[in-house]
């Protein structure tokens, strides 16, 4: 069994709770444990604090993963944009004697010390490279025969020259793990733009944050699929949230119900809807249960 | 008082004085197409030390990094933007909506922290009502208080400034 710690950060833990409930589900039954990160904070998030204070948001990073290094474990993640930044730090840490200096002066007063001992994964680039798509396809029971619109997200990709996993334009690794779960991950316009949220537009600038998830979500509409699937909890809540708002604010309705990679892994797991936490988003689109009722049913028989 | 644009950016190592001006990144910013975000025009206003910290269309960057993957000169642009942005914040220039954020990170440790409805969704799925984050180990959330403190955040975020925008 492997073992990794499993940083939460902020968003899934307190309003998606069903992706921090199907992340150790599925990889529990995927051979890989899951460790809590007692008294981790925000990861911080990456558009606001590293846009306000570099130093800040590097301690406050670097604390995050001393805390993993003190359990001698990597970190997992199911964000992108903490990865983003985890990964970032951690990478800057390791490299920069000086400022490893000035952030360790800080994290000695806390009690902590950053030693450049553990790496950070994030869910899809781990299953993708440590896992497999294989062995995905071996632990599926009900193969989700579902068409969806498959959403990377920009921090697991991008920077490039810091993730180091192929092609930005075009990537796949993503659309395998998909695959794997019997669904069809269908091809759209902007497959690999941004949601709108990150960089703390959606905090400050709502109304053209919506329009780039508008944009988005014509396309995936446009391309038929039964629902988005995305890989951070921050593009689930754009998704998600935002339909509602962008119902209100442009009276456009798509109805798409999102789910995180882990909530369709758990489908075709054989986990229940309700145990996933996948009604618990605003978007509910009864076609779309039925539709894995349906599929679970046939699997039954 | 400020570094002009030019000179951190050149302190940092970004190189923004290699860019042609060949609109790359304007032409793949997905925020350009709905906002008046220039991603072209701020390189070029920052190397020639216009103000760029008082330009809100900083702040219209989703960081999603499609113009710096693209730049044919390989600048860093979003990290640049990063920069720049850090500095117009040390002004005293901070969007409200982001300054609430950062207060709720220097209460909670969460940016986004738990509410009714999310112990209630974690209650529901039979999870702990508390994640085992800061939210359940108030010795963790001091740290986290003292951290900011000794990087002068809590200063930063307080102290208003004469530019508040």
């Amino acid at each position: 069994m492997s073992k990794l710690s499993f940083f939460l950060g902020c968003i899934a833990p307190n309003r998606y709770p069903g992706i921090e409930a199907a992340t150790i589900k599925t990889l529990e039954k995927l051979g890989t444990e899951l460790v809590d990160l007692e008294g981790a904070s925000c990861c911080p998030a990456p558009g606001v604090f590293r846009s306000f204070d570099k130093i800040t948001w590097l301690a406050l990073a670097s604390r995050n993963v001393t805390l993993s290094e003190e359990m001698g474990l990597d970190i997992l993640t199911v964000c992108n944009g903490c990865f983003g930044s985890l990964v970032d730090a951690n990478n800057i840490m390791k490299e920069d004697p000086e400022l490893k200096e000035e952030v360790n002066k800080i994290l000695k007063e806390i009690g902590h010390e950053f030693k450049g001992t553990i790496e950070v994964r994030h869910i899809i680039e781990y299953l993708s490279r440590e896992v497999g798509p294989e062995k995905i396809k071996a632990a599926v029971t009900i193969p989700m025969d579902l068409n969806v619109a498959l959403h990377y997200g920009c921090h697991l990709v991008k920077p490039s020259k810091e993730r180091h996993l192929g092609s930005v334009e075009n990537p796949r690794f993503f659309d395998e793990l998909v695959e794997a779960t019997g669904a069809t991950s269908v091809d759209y316009e902007d497959k690999m733009a941004c949601c709108g949220a990150g960089g703390g537009a959606r905090t400050a600038v709502l109304e053209p944050s919506l329009q780039m998830a508008v944009n988005k979500l014509e396309h995936m509409k446009a391309a038929g699929v039964d629902c988005i699937i995305d890989a951070c909890p921050f593009c689930h809540l754009q998704f998600d949230v935002g339909q509602t708002e962008i119902k209100k604010k442009f009276d456009k309705v798509y109805d798409l119900p999102v789910l995180h990679y882990s909530q369709l892994l758990g489908l075709a797991m054989g986990l229940p809807l309700n145990e996933l936490g996948i009604n618990q988003n605003l978007i509910i689109n009864e076609e779309f249960n039925k539709k894995i009722e349906r599929i679970r049913g046939g699997a039954n028989e | 008082m400020s570094t002009e644009p030019a000179k951190l950016l050149e302190e940092e190592g970004f190189s923004y004085l290699t860019c042609i001006q060949c609109g790359t990144c304007t032409g793949s910013c997905p925020s350009g197409r709905h906002t008046s975000l220039n991603t072209r025009r701020i390189v070029l206003s920052a190397r020639r030390n216009r103000d760029v910290y008082h330009d809100k269309d900083l702040w219209m960057c989703t960081t999603c990094y499609q113009c710096q993957e693209r730049c044919p000169r390989g600048i860093r642009i979003v990290d640049g933007i990063l920069t720049l942005r850090a500095e117009s914040v040390h002004m005293g220039l901070m969007l409200p909506d982001h300054r609430k954020v950062a207060g709720l990170m220097i209460d909670k440790g969460h940016a986004v922290p738990i509410n009714d409805d999310g112990r209630a969704k974690r209650k529901e799925l039979g999870m702990d009502e508390l994640p085992e984050t800061v939210h359940k180990h108030p010795q963790a959330l001091d740290q986290v208080k003292k951290l900011l403190e000794l990087t002068g955040f809590m200063q930063l975020v307080t102290d208003e400034g004469t530019e508040n925008s």
